[in-house]
């Protein structure tokens, strides 16, 4: 497989032609949603659209920030926003925390504790979403970031990793903390928090595109448009009835609801692999 | 595994482990043992009263035909996506670890798709397959082909597979690439030295070694099908028509949320409850031991 065996010739153009064919299918539904996001909805409602972007761009998307169909775009983007940082630093936090007594600590409880971690993983929202919701309902949490927060930040992974890497940090660094008198939370703070950093880094990536992407839990609990996500705001966009939908003002959303998390993929393409391969294991 | 050098206390670590604890035990364990206590109950037309039915949930769920085709609507599903995204990314990264110089790139513009949620990806492939304004079925139109996934299950079906295998190609490309680049290239060159053809290689080295990760993403993507490919069946078809595209985490929303069968759906939940336990248990136990090369 390796190129070392290939010769350049017929079947080195072949292989940047198959994966050029690969790319364009990949492209070819955003592009198409970008060109949308770009023409005037006379232009989508007679096909066949055209392929190529239009001058509405400014129009089009002032539009769906500003007013969008039932709540500014805006406002959905807030949100998103809010709840995607609420659950990467929340569920980094928590998990430093309980990692850090799981690995440097002996107390009861403790082997129990490590496996009702393990057992949330079999508990995605999606099986448990009706009493999650009674439950958000009883507290009065409907509507609210922490209701679209909570339920969402207790994460195994994150706790098995944090555990994972300080399994190898030298034992010598908490040896000479305890020497010079320093106490637990000062060997934290000081040295193991500084030491995780690349690690907190590459969860929050996957985290914060968990978190924006999230679809099911605010469709359930946010029934009032202005706590609306933007993912799951899109579909709320589109008219009941058998109306047109306003379609130039839905794709700037699409768009818009993919811009935030692609750019943290592409600005931070090696945290996110790391953090990809790391919260597999 | 554990550390020699731990520090003394009972009350820190306690406190340490609160947060995690409360937020587990108040969203995770006390929700799945109220499905649990849940399933066991029909509730009264009005709400107040609960009655007692045992296992008389499961009962007529095994016993209902839709959610028996459910089982098999869900099972198509997840089959289909798990391997039409694999194929092609397999496909791809095959392509992309033949090059000495630019798989960098491909691998840049085939990942970023990753970031798109599956709602997102759902409004997209809708919006091209719209039976009045999409573009592709208004080629296909000029074509003499009649696309309608509204009024056609299968067209539904194949619609809802594509747009969710579409958003599943960047991930698994990425661990198919970093596999195969692991495989050492000497043994490889050694093969070609003999004489061994591209495909002969393939079958017979490369494949076997890339196993493991196959067997992972296997479970990884049969994972994403059933659970997060809601909004996807959510924003393209809602579940129809005639309940063909209904796969299980669907019905568990349509039943309990919009058809308020609280009896069902909870127990519906706990049968997710245990597929789920299936393939965590099938994830941890046979990938981590068992495949190795």
């Amino acid at each position: 497989m390796s190129g070392m065996v290939e010769k350049r010739g017929l079947s080195y153009w072949l292989t940047h032609l198959g994966l050029i064919v690969g790319v364009l299918f990949i492209f070819f539904p955003i592009w198409l949603a970008f060109v949308a996001s770009t023409v005037t909805q006379a232009e989508i409602a007679r096909p066949p659209m055209p392929l190529l972007p239009g001058p509405h761009l400014v129009e089009n998307y002032s539009k769906a920030l500003v007013a969008g169909v039932n709540v500014p775009v805006a406002t959905m983007m807030l949100n998103s926003l809010v709840m995607a940082l609420g659950i990467a630093f929340g569920k980094i936090a928590i998990s430093l925390l309980s990692a850090f007594a799981i690995v440097y600590f002996r107390f009861p409880g403790r082997k129990a504790f490590f496996w009702l971690i393990f057992l949330t993983l079999m508990l995605p929202v999606e099986v448990r979403i009706v009493p999650t919701f009674e439950v958000i309902a009883n507290f009065g949490m409907l509507n609210s970031y922490s209701g679209l927060i909570l339920p969402l930040v207790a994460s195994a992974t994150a706790t098995f990793l944090f555990r994972q890497f300080f399994m190898t940090v030298p034992d010598e660094l908490a040896e000479a903390a305890r020497v010079d008198g320093a106490g637990p939370m000062r060997f934290f703070w000081d040295i193991l928090v500084p030491m995780s950093r690349t690690n907190m880094a590459a969860l929050f990536v996957i985290l914060f595109i968990y978190g924006w992407n999230q679809y099911l839990w605010p469709l359930l609990i946010t029934t009032n448009p202005e706590m609306n996500t933007i993912v799951m705001g899109i579909k709320q966009m589109f008219p009941s009835g058998d109306d047109l939908a306003d379609w130039p003002v839905i794709m700037a959303t699409s768009i818009l609801a993919m811009l935030p998390p692609v750019i943290v993929v592409i600005s931070m393409q090696k945290l996110f692999i790391r953090g990809l391969v790391d919260s597999e294991k | 595994m554990d550390k020699r050098v731990t520090f003394k206390g009972l009350w820190l670590p306690l406190l340490l482990v609160a947060p995690q604890a409360v937020v587990t035990a108040v969203f995770f364990f006390y929700p799945a043992g109220q499905a649990i206590w849940q399933s066991l109950f029909i509730p009264d037309p009005f709400g107040l009263s609960m009655q007692f039915v045992g296992l008389g949930n499961f009962e007529y769920l095994l016993g209902n035909s839709y959610y028996r085709a459910s089982f098999v609507t869900t099972a198509i599903f997840s089959v289909s996506v798990t391997l039409l995204s694999m194929g092609i990314a397999l496909y791809l990264a095959v392509l992309a670890d033949r090059l000495i110089k630019g798989s960098g790139t491909y691998r840049t513009l085939l990942i970023w798709p990753y970031a798109v949620a599956p709602a997102v990806a759902g409004v997209l492939w809708m919006f091209m397959f719209n039976t009045r304004i999409g573009v592709v079925s208004w080629y296909l139109g000029q074509l003499g082909y009649d696309w309608n996934h509204v009024l056609n299950g299968g067209e539904a079906m194949g619609l809802v597979v594509v747009a969710s295998a579409w958003g599943r190609i960047s991930y698994n490309f990425l661990f198919f690439l970093a596999g195969l680049q692991a495989i050492p290239k000497s043994v490889i060159e050694a093969a070609a030295i003999d004489g061994a053809r591209f495909w002969t290689r393939f079958r017979t080295i490369v494949w076997p070694l890339l196993s493991p990760t196959t067997f992972f993403l296997l479970v990884v993507n049969v994972v994403y099908a059933f659970f997060e490919t809601f909004g996807v069946i959510h924003t393209i078809t809602a579940g129809g028509p005639q309940q063909s595209t209904t796969i299980l985490v669907y019905k568990v929303y349509a039943d309990g949320f919009v058809g308020q069968d609280l009896g069902s759906s909870a127990a519906q939940s706990v049968i997710l409850l245990l597929v789920v336990g299936l393939l965590t248990v099938i994830q941890f136990k046979y990938i981590e031991r068992k495949v190795h090369y």
